[in-house]
């Protein structure tokens, strides 16, 4: 027998099953075709419908039957096409006829997986939930016997040191005549730089659009300059646009390295017209939106200027391993890799390696401490965001990193070596938009600085993402706001002066409020890493697993 | 805010100075408890210059762990010192207060000095542990012409308690300080000032920076490093470290607690040992609104503050006599005939600096160095 599916649409899913159900509202839209145009994934599209309308008139029942061809705007069931809630369609509609609505019931993942495909993504991890940066509060007020300051007033100094300290015990100085002078050539003294505890986290170009990367060097170009706020960047793997790394500007940028090394053909020809060293070297060995994962730029995100940049042919996919393919160990790998970069820069800038928030952070963490030319650790928690990964990965993988920075900065303070070995987290801060208060919470937890990148994209470009799976169309070139493509035609939406402005206006609110953090603790001249009497939280585990005060 | 009141003088003086000077000062403190500490020590100690004195309150039970552990570790009794105690409403009396005069065990004799001082921190500490669980032992130094008394209790009670205006215990410097409880219990072990090693302090002002000072501290492997009942302590310990396992002058303490910004370091012809220091001792700034009063093991007297300090802490004096203290009013009850107007207030960058003898006072400018 003929199964009835065809006739009774079984197969089909229903609108519950996505998770985004567009609202259209016929009597307001005028059928421009600006929705159906822009939308990123063809989720709607304009159709025609037979209208049949049934009317009767005079006492006596008499139906008639007429039939009108109407012009609607319908969403898909295509679960490749599925809306993502961007909310494109709703930006260019004059008339506000058109909105996309979350759907709690969704069953999107039971379905998104045709083919044996693994559904794939860009974004952060859907997990809408406090997050545990958002649930720590700053309970240590000064008064009375220590009065507050006044963050408009005082004189505040926010700055953190990259690279690596010596421990005093080490610093090669004499007492002579009450005056201690540096006893030269005795001893190797690591680079350090002075930086802004905020820095911008690791995006490639290629990953991000021309006008996006250009916008945030020029915004942070801006801070250093005009503002004096050292505030730094890291290029992601991918190397730089050559004129930069030719110009004075490279300070600072942090250059990054990772399993493809693209990109570094470039900056190793570049190094003799240097004229300044970059700000330091990161070596990417994780990442904390897919742990464990390595990097995929796809072939059609590699035009001419990335294919330049990177060193490679043009529309080819560019992988990255997950591991870097010529070691064999950490500690080969890191102590290999920290001297060959510290040596390419005749030992001037500072090598860290970042990692993916793990419950062996402290393995990692304990090695370098043992390495004298290792600058830093970063670590990026389970809530780092990224351009294209497993939704597996990104929901499921990685560590929280308020205990990963906690553990091992507590580590370090057995060691009596948290002074010596910066830790830089990221994964999560700002994820409600609370940036200031989650770096300060991270910072009083042990962090020299913090790391940012989902939200400067948010903040300074206006990133649809969220929690709730919105967008996160990254991996896909299509990205509405012109972010995270290639694709002249959608980049070209994007102005790049306006998110250098945005990352200004995001620093200086930050800066204001990390003084109204820290003014009312009364500090002032120093970041208060460590200071974790000042941190209290709601919950008990918490407060214990963390070694800080339970308030309610 | 507690009250610091610093003695010294070319000539011997009872520590009834201090005490005046607080009791001049006291709406700033609650009477929850004084601690003095006396250095360069006269009337019957002036013979015992070269012998540790352990200062402390025992229980009858405590007394005799103490007078065995001493005897079996060496150490022999040259003099005792008991105050003698008149009852007075409100203190609570222990069984017995102390200072005890010792000579080094044999095989110390021909020691270095400071293997001398490790000695003796190492026999505080035991003697600190032992009696800590049952509060049966509290020692608050043990170190060559230095005793220290601390009690809870009203500083101007506590004097007549320990019938200190009719004792003949006299010293050369003397620094008090009557304790505003704060936000630790009352515990003399909290209570300023603190001793480590030949160097002390007192303080007033909470510290801010505190869990991250300890910590870092604590981590430097020195087993002296310890206690921190009070917030004040890390100000001891960090001139201890600084001038004696670091070998810096004393004037990089306040470059380390208070560090210049980098545009002012390279006004200073140190700028690059400045450099290091201040990225090496970051964990050390106190960045908190403190006035930390001092002395090192010398009998260089010197007062420095942060510069959030609303109210500087005033030094002043006459040749032969200068007075450290938190308030002026303390300063004129100790040296009334003296020209005002030479008074000093140390502002953001000064530290005052009072050499062994009080002949002189000097003001060490940061930005100068
Ligand atoms: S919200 Fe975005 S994905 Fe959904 S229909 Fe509108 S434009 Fe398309």
């Amino acid at each position: 027998m003929e199964p009835a599916s065809r006739l009774d649409h079984n197969h089909q899913l229903s609108l519950r099953e996505l998770p985004y159900i567009i609202r259209w509202r016929d009597d307001r839209c005028k059928r421009c075709g600006k929705c159906t145009a822009i939308c990123p994934v063809k989720a709607i599209e304009p159709t025609v419908k037979i209208l049949r309308n049934v009317t009767s008139e005079g006492p006596v029942p008499t139906p008639v039957t007429s039939r009108k061809v109407v012009y609607v705007v319908e969403q898909v069931l295509d679960i490749n096409r599925y809306c993502t809630g961007c909310g494109s369609c709703t930006l260019v509609c004059p008339n506000e006829a058109i909105e996309p609505e979350l759907n709690p019931q969704n069953k999107f993942l039971h379905f998104k997986n045709k083919g044996g495909d693994a559904y794939k993504r860009g974004g952060r991890r859907n997990d809408p939930s406090v997050s545990t940066l958002d649930k720590l509060k700053f309970t240590r007020i000064s008064m009375l016997t220590d009065p507050a300051l006044d963050a408009g007033r005082h004189e505040f100094r926010i700055r953190t040191l990259l690279g690596r300290n010596l421990p005093p015990e080490h610093l090669p100085l004499e007492a002579e005549g009450g005056k201690l002078v540096v006893k030269k050539d005795e001893i190797f003294i690591p680079p350090v730089r002075e930086i802004y505890p905020i820095m911008i986290g690791s995006m490639s170009v290629g990953a991000l659009s021309p006008p996006m990367w250009e916008g945030l060097a020029m915004g942070i170009t801006y801070l250093n300059e005009a503002e004096g706020m050292p505030v730094v960047m890291c290029s992601g793997e991918g190397g730089m646009p050559p004129r930069l790394l030719k110009s004075r500007f490279l300070k600072y940028f942090i250059l990054q390295i990772a399993s493809g090394y693209f990109g570094w053909d470039e900056i190793i020809h570049a190094l003799p017209h240097m004229v300044e060293d970059p700000c330091a070297i990161e070596i990417k060995y994780g990442q904390g939106a897919k742990p464990g994962d390595g990097g995929l730029l796809m072939s059609y995100k590699v035009l001419k200027l990335i294919a330049e940049i990177r060193g490679v042919p043009k529309f080819v996919d560019l992988a990255s391993p997950p591991t870097h393919q010529t070691k064999y160990s950490i500690e080969e790998a890191v102590a290999k890799m920290i001297q060959s970069m510290s040596m390419a820069w005749g030992f001037r800038v500072p090598v860290y390696p970042k990692i993916s928030g793990t419950k062996t952070a402290r393995a990692v963490l304990n090695n370098l401490a043992r390495n004298p030319y290792a600058a830093a650790l970063s670590i990026d928690g389970e809530d780092g965001g990224t351009g294209a990964a497993y939704n597996v990965s990104m929901d499921k993988m990685g560590h929280p990193i308020a205990t990963n920075i906690r553990d091992c900065y507590l580590d370090l303070v057995c060691q009596g070596k948290q002074n010596e070995l910066p830790l830089i987290a990221a994964g999560g801060i700002g994820k409600k938009g609370n940036l200031a208060a989650n770096a300060a919470a991270l910072i009083m937890l042990g962090a020299s600085a913090v790391s940012i990148g989902k939200y400067i994209m948010q903040a300074a470009a206006d990133c649809f993402g969220d929690e709730y799976n919105r967008c996160n169309l990254c991996n896909t070139g299509r990205c509405p706001r012109g972010i995270t493509t290639q694709d002249p035609k959608l980049y070209r939406r994007l102005d790049p002066d306006r998110v250098a402005e945005r990352v200004i206006d995001v620093f200086k609110t930050a800066d204001t409020e990390l003084r109204k953090i820290f003014a009312p603790m009364g500090r002032s001249t120093e970041l208060p890493i460590g200071m974790s009497d000042g941190l209290s939280i709601e919950d008990k585990a918490m407060a214990e697993r963390l070694q800080i005060d339970y308030a309610c | 805010m507690c009250r610091l009141a610093a003695i010294t003088s070319s000539e011997y003086f009872s520590p009834m100075e201090n005490v005046l000077a607080l009791e001049t000062m006291k709406e700033g403190h609650d009477g929850s408890g004084m601690g003095i500490i006396l250095k360069d020590l006269g009337g019957e100690f002036e013979e015992f210059k070269e012998f540790p004195v352990l200062s402390g309150i025992c229980s009858e039970s405590g007394l005799e762990t103490v007078d065995k552990y001493m005897a079996d570790h060496g150490f022999q009794i040259k003099h005792v010192w008991s105050p003698s105690i008149t009852e007075v409403r409100g203190i609570h009396k222990r069984d017995y207060y102390f200072a005890k005069v010792y000579q080094y065990p044999e095989s110390y004799l021909d020691k270095t000095i400071p293997e001398k001082e490790d000695l003796l921190m190492r026999t505080r500490l035991a003697l600190r542990k032992m009696g800590e669980s049952d509060e049966s032992i509290i020692v608050f130094s043990f170190y060559p012409d230095i005793l220290s008394i601390k009690e809870v209790g009203d500083p101007l009670q506590l004097s007549e308690f320990f019938g200190l205006d009719n004792s003949s215990l006299k010293a050369k410097i003397i620094f008090a300080q009557g304790r505003q409880n704060t936000n630790y219990a009352i515990n003399l072990y909290a209570c300023h000032p603190f001793f480590i090693q030949g160097y002390a302090s007192m303080t007033n002002g909470e510290n801010t920076a505190f869990v991250p000072i300890r910590e870092y501290l604590m981590s430097r492997g020195f087993p002296g490093y310890i206690g921190y009942n009070s917030d004040s302590e890390v100000f001891t310990h960090i001139l201890h470290y600084l001038n004696r396992h670091l070998g810096y002058p004393l004037t990089y303490f306040k470059d380390v607690i208070t560090p210049l910004k980098a545009s002012e370091i390279g006004m200073r012809d140190d700028r690059e040992a400045l450099n290091l220091i201040k990225k090496s001792l970051r964990m050390l700034c106190i960045d908190g609104p403190n006035c930390v009063i001092g002395f090192n093991p010398d009998g260089t007297c010197f007062m420095v503050q942060d510069s959030k300090k609303l109210r500087p802490g005033a030094v002043g004096g006459l040749k032969g006599k200068y007075a450290l203290m938190s308030e002026e009013c303390g300063i004129d009850r100790v040296v009334p005939k003296r020209d005002r107007s030479k008074d000093i207030f140390p502002m953001k960058y000064d530290m005052v600096i009072i050499p062994p003898g009080a002949e002189e006072v000097r003001v060490w400018n940061q930005l100068q160095g």
